[in-house]
């Protein structure tokens, strides 16, 4: 499995166009149980995430003028129709996003944050219960997240490779993957269980209050690292 | 009033080591159980009374109706499924299936290699699917809860489950092995062969009961 998910990340030979690493889980694949286990996260990780970062690269391979950012690739794909490299920067883009969505202690929001989520929902519960619905509800593969619209906070979900990033004035704060892939092996079809233990075991409110002041216009929202240039 | 779930035709250990009898006890008894009791839900509110599950496939088509279409197009999807496998070995092609077999694909193991590529290319959740289209032999592949009563002129013979809940319990992420397997070794080339004669979207229809 380690060679795997190493050889994932080693560029295509001859590779024209920039190369996507794949970035290593901020934890150990041991941290988050009981939620999630070891081989869920090995798996997800290691052949899932990788999986699309060798597709990325792979249709990136030919394109010495693709964008040199990850954000700008899936924008680009999604303004010019083109699913299959869509499809696979946005869900490479998507997993990262998620990893960092997710720490081992959970803790809660901070002032700022706590404020909004105060006006727009009520409390945290009050969120948490209408992200858990919002999951529970999406039909097929997709993601949950908590987004920022400018200051005013929503939670949204998207379907397949969706991602809020292809809006203009969106910062996501925290998602959750809802493809049967992210929870099966620990929590088999029970997503409405899976939300809720993420919710209040792994949701990473650290990460949600530096993407929030990022959307308020204090610091740079997360991004993928950056391709190796060819 | 309500519909069913209908009984898998075989016994849930039955296709094992292929699908194993823990596969069976989710994916019918979890996952197909809880569209029958999503759309249960509905009848009233709905207006479902008296309609057949086809029925009300194609009103829900009809009305833009999307949450009902997914979790019908899902009942009737998963029934078509289940008719489609078969012990190893218990089944064979009729002597007209193998001809058409023969020749769109050169052969069963060439039908095998071209279905479970649509299974594997298909990106998320969906169903690979052998239709007849007119005397030809085709494969093709539907999304999410989406069914061939939708597509024109052409008869469902039979479908594969590409959502993950069909593969990760005894396949993990592996669906290119998952597909290559059920297709090889338990498919029921006796339901296969009978579709061509028969009107194969009744076989996975059932009445509202009283």
């Amino acid at each position: 499995m380690a060679d795997q998910s190493l050889s994932a990340t080693l560029p295509p030979l001859a590779a024209a166009g920039p190369v996507f690493g794949l970035p290593p889980l901020p934890y150990g694949a041991g941290d988050l149980k009981p939620v999630l286990s070891a081989e869920t996260l090995q798996i997800h990780h290691g052949k899932h995430h990788a999986r699309y970062v060798e597709t990325l690269n792979h249709l990136l391979s030919d394109r010495p003028d693709a964008p040199r950012t990850l954000e700008a690739v899936v924008r680009a794909a999604q303004a010019d129709g083109e699913r299959g490299l869509f499809n696979n920067a946005a869900q490479a883009w998507n997993h990262a996003f998620f990893w960092e969505s997710m720490r081992s202690k959970t803790s809660r929001p901070g002032g700022l944050l706590a404020g909004a989520i105060a006006s727009a929902f009520g409390d945290v519960d009050a969120l948490g219960r209408r992200f858990i619905a919002e999951g529970t509800g999406h039909f097929g593969s997709g993601w949950v997240w908590l987004v920022a619209r400018g200051d005013a906070l929503d939670v949204i979900s998207t379907h397949d490779a969706g991602s809020p990033i292809v809006e203009e004035g969106v910062t996501p704060l925290l998602s959750c993957d809802i493809w049967e892939h992210a929870y099966y092996i620990d929590h088999r079809q029970d997503r409405a269980g899976w939300l809720t233990i993420w919710w209040s075991m792994l949701a990473n409110w650290h990460f949600a209050d530096r993407q929030y002041g990022a959307a308020l216009g204090h610091g740079e929202p997360w991004r993928y690292p950056a391709p190796r240039a060819a | 009033m309500a519909f069913s779930l209908p009984p898998l035709p075989f016994d849930r250990a039955a296709l094992e080591p292929v699908l194993s009898a823990e596969s069976f006890d989710y994916h019918h008894g979890k996952h197909h159980k809880a569209y029958v009791d999503k759309v249960n839900g509905w009848i009233e509110e709905k207006g479902l009374e008296g309609k057949s599950l086809v029925e009300v496939i194609r009103l829900a088509k009809d009305r833009n109706d999307r949450a009902l279409a997914n979790q019908a197009g899902q009942i009737w999807n998963h029934d078509f499924f289940w008719q489609g496998l078969a012990p190893e070995g218990s089944t064979r092609p009729s002597d007209k299936l193998a001809r058409l077999i023969e020749a769109s694909f050169g052969g069963q193991d060439g039908l095998v290699e071209k279905m479970a590529e649509a299974a594997v290319g298909h990106f998320g959740s969906g169903w690979a699917w052998l239709v007849l289209a007119g005397d030809a032999l085709k494969v093709t592949s539907l999304h999410d809860g989406d069914t061939p009563l939708s597509l024109e002129n052409v008869k469902p013979l039979l479908t594969l489950d590409v959502w993950e809940h069909a593969y990760y319990i005894d396949y993990r992420n592996e669906r290119p092995r998952f597909a290559k397997t059920v297709l090889g070794k338990v498919v029921n080339w006796d339901f296969v062969s009978q579709n061509i004669e028969q009107d194969s979207i009744a076989k996975a229809d059932q009445l509202v009961d009283a």
